[in-house]
C-alpha cells in the first residue's frame, strides 16, 4: 500500500515536472505563486504577526533567489500568448531590461540570505519586495 | 426647377443654422461656466501636496525616462481608441508650463476642462473627476505645483485623426456627458465614507480606468467601477465593485493594504499603471486609505463587461 502511494507520488511528481517543462506559462505562474507564498510568510514576520525565525526568514530569500534565476528562461517566443498569461509584450521587446530586472531582484534577495535579526530582515525584505511592483509595472499587463 | 432651387436654399440654410448652433453650443464659456473663486484663504501647501499625490498628477505629467517625479515637463504618450495624447508640461515654467497661470486659470482647467486660452481640454485629462474638488482644494494643488522646479520644453502635439482633432467636438461631448458640480457629502454616511468617496471619485479618479466606456469614450455609468478591457491596449482592468470577482471577498484592511504595498490578499503584486497608483497612495495617511476602502466596500456588486 505504502509502496503504491510512493510510486504514484513519484510518478506524479515526475509528470508535473515534465508538464511544467513543456508549459512555460504554467511554470512561471507556479514560480510566481511560490514567490507570493514566501512574501506572505515574510510579511507576517515583518509586521510582527508571527515571531521572527531566522531560518524561516532566510527561506523567504531562498525562494526569491531561485525564482530570479529561473524566471528569465521561462519566456520563449512560443509563450507570448495563451493560458491567460499576463506577460506584457515588452518582455520580448526589451529582453535586456527584463533580464536586468531579475539580476537586481536576485542581488536584493541574496542580501537577505543570511539575516539573523528582525531589523535586518525588515530592511532586506523591504528592498527585495520593491522589485515586485517595479517589474510588474513594466513587464506585466493589467489584470 | 424652381422647387429644386428652393430645396437647395433650404438645405444650405439648415446646414448653416446647424453649424451656427454647434458653434454656439460648444463654446467653452457656455459649456463650462467658470466656477466662483471668490476670496480664497491662503493656500495650504500640505493639502495641495496630498491631493497632488492622490491625484496621480506626476504619473502622467512627469518627464518620462528620468527619476524625479516632480519634474513635470510632460511628454508621456497616452494611447486611446481616438488617438495618442501627450501629457503637457504643467511645471511652473513661464513659457512652456503653467508658470503664467493665475489661480482662476488652474481652477477652470481642473473643474471645467477649459484652458486659459478658452479651449476645451480632451477628457484624457480627467477633469471629469477632478471637478469634484472644490476651488479651495484646487487652489492648494496649484500653490503646491508652483513650489516645484520649472522645466523647459513642450510635449509633442496630440496625434488625433479627424474629427477628434477639433477641440470644439469636445464641447458637444461635454453637453452629453460632463457634469460640473463639486463633491457634496452625503450626511447620512460617516465622515470616513465621505472622505473615501471624495478621494476615490475626485482626486483618485479611480473610475476613469476601472470602468468601461461607450463608443464616444464616456464612462458607462451602469458599470462604473466594474472594470473591463484596458483601453490602452492588452489586458483587463479589474472590477473594484463588490462583485464576487471584484472586491466582494476583500476586507477593508486588505484593500487599504493593496493601496499601501501593492499586494493583493494572495500576495500577488499589482502591475501596469496600478504600480504607480500604489506608489502615490502609499504616501497618504493610513486613515485616507482606510476611508477609500470603506467607500469601495459600500459599492453594490456590478458585473463588468466580459472580454
Amino acid at each position: 500500500m505504502i509502496r503504491t502511494v510512493l510510486v504514484a507520488g513519484v510518478l506524479g511528481l515526475g509528470l508535473t515536472a515534465v508538464l511544467a517543462q513543456s508549459d512555460p506559462i504554467a511554470e512561471r505562474r507556479n514560480t510566481m505563486k511560490a514567490v507570493g507564498g514566501a512574501t506572505r510568510d515574510g510579511a507576517a514576520m515583518a509586521k510582527g504577526e508571527v515571531a521572527f525565525d531566522a531560518s524561516k526568514a532566510q527561506a523567504v530569500f531562498k525562494v526569491y533567489s531561485d525564482a530570479a534565476k529561473k524566471m528569465p528562461g521561462l519566456f520563449p517566443d512560443s509563450s507570448k500568448t495563451g493560458g491567460e498569461t499576463t506577460a506584457s509584450p515588452k518582455i520580448w521587446e526589451d529582453q535586456a531590461g527584463f533580464k536586468a530586472a531579475f539580476v537586481k531582484f536576485e542581488a536584493d534577495a541574496s542580501a537577505g540570505a543570511s539575516v539573523t535579526d528582525l531589523a535586518g530582515f525588515r530592511t532586506a525584505f523591504g528592498n527585495a519586495t520593491k522589485n515586485c511592483g517595479g517589474c510588474h509595472e513594466t513587464y506585466r499587463v493589467k489584470k | 426647377m424652381l422647387r429644386l432651387r428652393r430645396l437647395l436654399v433650404t438645405l444650405v440654410l439648415l446646414a448653416a443654422a446647424g453649424l451656427g448652433g454647434f458653434y454656439v453650443l460648444t463654446d467653452p464659456r457656455v459649456v463650462s461656466p467658470s466656477p466662483e473663486i471668490g476670496t480664497l484663504p491662503a493656500p495650504d501647501l500640505e493639502n495641495g501636496k496630498l491631493l497632488f499625490t492622490a491625484g496621480g498628477c506626476a504619473s502622467c505629467h512627469a518627464t518620462p525616462n528620468q527619476d524625479d517625479k516632480l519634474r513635470l515637463g510632460g511628454g508621456l504618450a497616452l494611447g486611446s481608441p481616438f488617438g495618442t495624447f501627450h501629457a503637457p508640461n504643467i511645471s511652473p515654467h513661464t513659457r512652456d508650463g503653467i508658470g503664467n497661470w493665475g489661480v482662476k486659470d488652474f481652477v477652470d482647467a481642473m473643474a471645467t476642462g477649459v484652458s486659459p486660452a478658452g479651449q476645451h481640454y480632451y477628457p484624457a485629462f480627467p477633469y471629469t473627476s477632478y471637478r469634484l474638488m472644490p476651488p479651495k482644494a484646487l487652489a492648494d494643488i496649484f500653490a503646491y505645483i508652483r513650489t516645484l522646479a520649472p522645466v523647459e520644453g513642450r510635449a509633442p502635439a496630440h496625434e488625433l485623426p479627424f474629427p477628434f482633432n477639433i477641440r470644439r467636438v469636445v464641447g458637444g461631448w461635454k453637453l452629453l456627458f460632463f457634469e460640473g458640480a463639486a463633491f457634496k457629502p452625503d450626511p447620512t454616511r460617516s465622515e470616513a465614507w465621505n472622505r473615501g468617496a471624495y478621494l476615490v471619485n475626485g482626486p483618485g479618479h479611480c473610475a476613469e480606468c476601472h470602468s468601461s466606456r461607450n463608443a464616444l469614450g464616456a464612462i458607462v455609468q451602469a458599470t462604473r467601477f466594474a472594470g473591463g478591457p484596458d483601453p490602452e491596449g492588452k489586458g483587463t482592468v479589474p472590477n473594484i465593485t463588490q462583485a464576487p470577482d471584484g472586491l466582494g471577498k476583500w476586507s477593508k484592511e486588505e484593500i487599504a493594504e493593496l493601496l499601501k504595498t501593492g499586494f493583493t490578499p494572495s500576495f500577488d503584486s499589482v502591475g501596469g499603471t496600478m504600480a504607480a497608483v500604489v506608489r502615490n497612495m502609499a504616501q497618504l495617511p493610513d486613515s485616507d486609505r482606510m476611508a477609500m476602502a470603506e467607500y469601495l466596500k459600500s459599492l453594490p456588486a456590478v458585473q463588468g463587461p466580459t472580454k
